[in-house]
């Protein structure tokens, strides 16, 4: 090369550097800087600390997973969706480049308000109201079932649980909690069982409740006066402890306590408070696929960090918060950039494969939503959630209808 | 609707009242003499609480048992924080009494936040989960036995204020502060004497109360709540009212919960409140000003 043709070069590179200065910032990008919003005290903290858990195993195991650095900025939304919006808008202020969370619909709503009006990707780890990916947002994206899908997933494992144990319940009574996730689920519920004419039972009464409720003497006594076979639940954690003591004291033994798909029931504190008393309790709920190898991954990283814990209490939290951030990094990997929209671009491409949860890879449609996440009806045996359907991934036989059942 | 659901349902919502009616009788009783409104109530209930469950925790006390020490050690914690800290406050204007009681309140939940973090506690007694059964209704044996302890403590108070000469000195300072003090009563120590008995009456329906709710540190400010609902409803200052207060807002979320919908509980007990304010300000069984 002559030399003025050398300078040439060297200047047209000086006027590229210039005119696009921040492609040496971009290229020097090291380190994605996760915002994990969960509520990790209130009325919902058991299962934000849970989800807490996921984050906090995240940046070693995708460090070896991925070769990629993750900075956790963590923030607790006490339960309260306005501190969701408030903990987003600092997150972000701070220097977040995507946003995790919030495990409740309300939360993680007003959390994807904010990402998409700053223009930061969220990735959702739990929520289930259908409206967050149906509202048109380019930033957020969820890789959790929606309402519907719980619903679907969890009425047809409840049709299996019955043809696995030879029952036929006629009867349920319905009670779900009343916010954001119990009305988007009871709304599923509804037009649900107008198509699944399969199913035998109807409903014979609906029981709404309040989540923060600290008694639950008269709905109990509402549904227990139902003569229902089996009840239908959709709860939380605390409310679940409170209505199952409720059940005890009341002396109301259905046939069984079946949630089509909520939280509560498998949580380590619903089997550490209640002992026994926690046995029983069906949940179809997304879980972990026990044989994938990141479950064995992410295992004895939880094993390491958090010695006291086990999987199988956290499995649905942590798994999920895992895979949120897994997404993230891993779009981070492909983009090499922290710039949001490259970021939220490379998520719309995600095809993840080797993951921990039941059901396809992780590919978001043209929404922001994954399709194809599988439910497991897991019921509490001996204190530990067991997988007792679908049979190609059970541990256990279903136990259907409860010891002491008394039909009414 | 069969008489054996609403009967239940009474029955439940009856035992609660009066446990709330307890809880509202300490802020009562401390408003009536002191004339300064306890925005801490509800958060010194759950501090009782939490002491019952540590106290289980430790040496599988029953909540019945500690009823004693706990009102005793409360006792003590009215008196010292009338005397040291809300006595100066007492002929200040009403917002600074306001702000200062929601402060210790707020300083309250913080500290129970930090001993304990945000999960829910409880007492697993022998008897938790047991009911009586009379007929078609059940009746929660722990619920009753709260109940009782309400119902007795209540009456310890009420024979305290009527049969002994302090809790006469104190209707005194009540009823004429200058006439008391003309007579040679020690006023201030009678105001923190009368704190400590209110203390130690949310100490007892803390002791009942933990038997029935699991205890977190955002609690207080529901009850702090409730119990103002219940004393306004029964009237400010009147013992009598706020045990009524007490039995009426617990059996109306019952009905309100059964014959409306389990989520208007809160609407209802709110809605009555309402109505009294329109109509009868100064509550059920309150003096008018």
């Amino acid at each position: 090369m002559k030399r003025r043709q050398f300078n040439k070069a060297v200047a047209a590179a000086g006027v590229v550097s210039l005119a696009n200065p921040f492609s040496i910032v971009r290229a020097q990008a090291q380190k994605l800087r996760v915002g994990v919003i969960l509520p990790r005290s209130g009325v919902q903290g058991q299962i934000g600390q849970s989800c807490q858990m996921g984050a906090e195993i995240a940046p070693a195991v995708i460090k070896e997973m991925l070769g990629v650095d993750i900075e956790i900025m963590s923030a607790d939304n006490e339960s309260n969706v306005d501190t969701s919006r408030t903990r987003a808008e600092r997150l972000i202020q701070e220097g977040a480049h995507v946003l995790v969370g919030a495990f409740d619909s309300g939360q993680t709503m007003s959390m994807a308000q904010v990402a998409e009006q700053r223009g930061i990707p969220h990735v959702v780890n739990i929520a289930a109201a259908p409206p967050l990916t149906e509202q048109g947002y380019k930033f957020v994206f969820r890789n959790f079932q929606t309402a519907p899908d719980i619903v679907r997933e969890g009425l047809s494992l409840i049709g299996e649980l019955f043809q696995a144990t030879n029952t036929v319940p006629r009867s349920a009574v319905f009670m779900h909690v009343n916010d954001t996730f119990g009305q988007a689920m009871a709304k599923g519920i509804g037009g649900a069982m107008q198509r699944l004419t399969q199913l035998p039972f109807k409903i014979v009464d609906t029981i709404s409740y309040d989540p923060a409720a600290k008694d639950l003497t008269v709905e109990v006594s509402k549904a227990k006066a139902s003569n229902a076979d089996f009840l239908l639940l959709v709860c939380r954690l605390n409310d679940a402890i409170i209505l199952r003591r409720e059940m005890v004291k009341q002396r109301w033994n259905p046939m069984g306590i079946v949630s089509p798909g909520s939280p509560g029931m498998y949580e380590e504190q619903f089997t550490k408070t209640l002992g026994k008393l926690a046995d029983y309790c069906i949940s179809n709920v997304p879980w972990y696929n026990a044989n994938a190898p990141l479950t064995k991954v992410v295992e004895k990283a939880m094993a390491k960090r958090f010695p006291k814990e086990k999987l199988h209490f956290h499995g649905l939290n942590v798994g999920f918060t895992f895979e949120a951030i897994l997404v993230a990094a891993d779009a981070f990997k492909r983009a090499r950039s922290t710039d949001p929209k490259t970021l939220a671009d490379a998520i719309r491409q995600t095809n993840i494969t080797s993951k921990m949860m039941l059901g396809g890879p992780i590919r978001f449609n043209a929404k922001g939503q994954v399709e194809g996440i599988g439910s497991a009806c897991v019921q509490n045996l001996n204190q530990v959630p067991t997988v007792v359907l679908p049979a190609s991934a059970a541990k256990a036989k279903p136990v259907f209808p409860m010891p002491g059942y008394k039909k009414a | 609707m069969s008489f054996d659901l609403v009967a239940n349902v009474v029955v439940a919502g009856l035992f609660t009242g009066l446990v709330y009616g307890l809880m509202a009788l300490g802020l009562s009783v401390i408003f009536g003499v002191v004339r300064v409104v306890n925005f801490a109530h509800g958060e010194m209930m759950t501090i009782a609480m939490y002491a019952v469950t540590v106290l289980f925790a430790a040496w599988k006390l029953d909540p019945f048992f500690a009823v004693l020490p706990a009102a005793a050690g409360f006792f003590v914690f009215g008196y010292l924080l009338q005397a040291g800290l809300i006595n100066p406050f007492i002929t200040r204007p009403e917002h600074s009494q306001f702000m200062l009681m929601v402060a210790v309140a707020i300083i309250m939940v913080n500290a129970l936040l930090l001993a304990f973090g945000p999960d829910a506690r409880n007492v697993q007694v022998d008897y938790q989960l047991e009911s009586f059964e009379i007929g078609k209704i059940l009746i929660d044996k722990a619920r009753l036995y709260a109940a009782l302890a309400a119902v007795g403590a209540a009456a310890a108070l009420f024979a305290f204020f009527r049969f002994t000469l302090t809790g006469k000195a104190i209707r005194a300072c009540a009823d004429n502060y200058l006439g008391a003090k003309v007579v040679g009563l020690n006023v201030k120590r009678y105001y923190a004497l009368t704190f400590g008995l209110g203390s130690a009456c949310v100490a007892v329906a803390g002791c009942a109360m933990v038997l029935l709710v699991d205890v977190t540190p955002a609690l207080g400010p529901y009850y702090t709540l409730l119990a103002f609902v219940i004393v306004i409803v029964g009237g400010l200052g009147s013992m009598t009212g706020a045990l009524l207060g007490g039995v009426l807002i617990g059996v109306s979320e019952a009905l309100a919960g059964l014959l409306i919908a389990p989520s208007a509980k809160s609407m209802f007990s709110f809605g009555l409140l309402i109505m009294v304010l329109l109509f009868r300000p100064q509550g059920l069984l309150g003096r008018k000003s």
